[in-house]
């Protein structure tokens, strides 16, 4: 069979629409301190932040798998209307502004929120300011991507070999851990893939709910944001490790998103 | 000779706003103008514009931290007028060749300890933000309102742990409002326009004066000096004192 001919303007548009992308990392690449590069590597603001993110990152993206698997076998397994709201409300962190999603955060977990308040009166605990705040901004940021990533595994799953294994006198634990997360680990993969890139870049609800302090919860993002004026060289350089990391995982990633989605 | 221009075309601005036509008989139509200004000024810029919206002319605004906006200048975004927190930002741009003519100081600012309604924690000056328990939330040292904190703090011989360096001043003042610490430094400016918020005063000795200049950009459409003539009047100095800013 033979495809029309796609006509100029469609290929124009979509030249333009590349071009929208590739510039601002062409302007990265161009403008980055090739040669202090290195010595920006070695600055203690950068390691720090560097570490921090990676450290926050990992965590949300743990905690994403262990709060979002069951969320989305939740979401898979609900029907009509009951699932519809679920699933808005799982993805609304993902059309959210973040800095909002920041504010909702305070509101719920600061010292006057809702569940915040009851923390700090008996506990004493505040969570606003720590690098627990920083994990939790970049969860409820992040974990939508996992979810929906998951969800869709779980709708295109065979049934057929877990009810096969039930059949042979497996237990609901042992189909999960042996039959349903195994069939499932491309879509949790590049779930949890999405979500931890979501949760390196994540800026508004972080410096909204977590605040900036180098150490505890300036990830590199934040750190990015201030070295804009004080130390360029150190923002363009800083921009480049995550771009490298994305990039990084996009290709990584190119067979296994098609797969999950 | 420059002033004397300057005080001039203030005054023609000044006596034009009280005839209700504020470009005189040279000009026509509506002016549409794009205002970078420091996240303190917010709410006098406001009233400005409301004020001046009436007269014809249109100022949009992008309120940010000045180091921010700054570096958005240099790195080439449009803008008409430049309004900073401090002068060193402003002769950045000078030193960048982006500053039409000179710049002018239209306001000071005094820094403040802000606490919550009713001062709960009993905060009485800078040596109280050092207890311990205390949740202190600063501007980072590269926002103008971050680095006057730092030298008040000097100045007081007082070292604070600040649980969080934020972006913008409003950023300090947004986490006592909400509760989420228990002080910070800001403008006087800030509480004033607030109100949901308690200041506790700063010696003149420890204190810090920032100057606020202006100025309108090469880039500059037509109503720029417009929106700098009527920041400078009588009229737009009432409303920068009505904010809680010190005139020139």
């Amino acid at each position: 069979m033979r495809r029309a001919k796609t006509p100029a303007a469609i290929g124009i548009l979509a030249a333009l629409g590349l071009l929208l992308f590739l510039l601002p990392l062409a302007g990265l690449i161009v403008r980055a301190p090739w040669s202090q590069a290195f010595g920006e590597l070695a600055d203690p603001t950068t390691t720090t932040a560097l570490g921090l993110s990676i450290f926050c990152s990992l965590t949300a993206t743990g905690f994403a798998l262990l709060l979002g698997i069951p969320l989305a076998m939740i979401l898979a397994r609900t029907r009509g209307t009951l699932r519809n709201v679920l699933r808005a409300l799982t993805t609304l962190p993902m059309v959210l502004p973040p800095v909002v999603g920041g504010v909702a955060l305070l509101l719920a977990f600061g010292r006057r929120g809702l569940v915040g308040s009851l923390l700090y009166q008996a506990f004493g605990i505040q969570i606003p300011f720590t690098t627990a705040a920083a994990v939790m901004a970049e969860t409820f940021v992040a974990m939508p991507f996992l979810v929906i990533a998951v969800e869709a595994g779980l709708l295109s799953l065979d049934h057929r070999y877990e009810e096969a294994a039930r059949s042979l006198g497996a237990g609901y634990w042992r189909v999960f851990t042996r039959v349903t997360l195994p069939l499932l680990r491309p879509a949790i993969f590049s779930g949890a893939v999405l979500c931890w890139a979501r949760a390196l870049g994540e800026f508004g609800a972080t410096i909204t709910f977590a605040g900036n302090f180098p150490g505890r919860t300036q990830t590199v993002p934040i750190a990015v944001y201030l070295a804009l004026e004080t130390k360029p060289e150190a923002a363009i350089t800083l921009s480049l490790i995550l771009l490298v990391v994305s990039v990084a995982i996009l290709i990584g990633m190119r067979d296994r998103w098609l797969g999950a989605l | 000779m420059i002033k004397g221009v300057v005080a001039l075309s203030a005054l023609l601005a000044v006596l034009a706003c009280g005839s209700g036509n504020p470009c005189g008989d040279g000009c026509h139509g509506q002016f549409s103008i794009t205002v970078f200004a420091a996240a303190s000024l917010q709410p006098p810029f406001d009233t400005i514009a409301a004020r001046l919206r009436a007269l014809g002319t249109t100022a949009t605004f992008n309120y940010a931290g000045t180091q921010v906006l700054t570096a958005q200048l240099t790195q080439g975004a449009q803008a008409d007028v430049f309004a900073s927190a401090d002068t060193a930002h402003m002769k950045t741009l000078e030193d960048a060749g982006l500053v039409d003519g000179t710049p002018q100081v239209f306001a000071h600012n005094k820094l403040e300890i802000v606490v919550a309604k009713g001062n709960p924690k009993g905060i009485h000056g800078l040596a109280d933000l050092a207890r311990t328990g205390l949740v202190v939330v600063l501007a980072d040292p590269s926002v103008p309102a971050g680095k006057y904190a730092q030298q008040a703090l000097q100045k007081a011989g007082v070292t604070v742990h600040p649980a969080s360096l934020e972006l913008q001043v409003t950023g300090v003042l947004s986490k006592v409002a909400l509760g989420e610490a228990d002080a910070g430094i800001v403008y006087v400016s800030d509480i004033v326009t607030s109100g949901k918020v308690d200041g506790v005063g700063i010696p003149d000795d420890q204190n810090v004066i920032a100057d606020y200049p202006i100025a309108s950009l090469k880039s500059a459409h037509q109503g720029a000096r417009i929106f700098v003539n009527f920041v400078l009047s009588t009229d737009g100095q009432t409303i920068l004192k009505a904010a809680g800013f010190e005139g020139v």
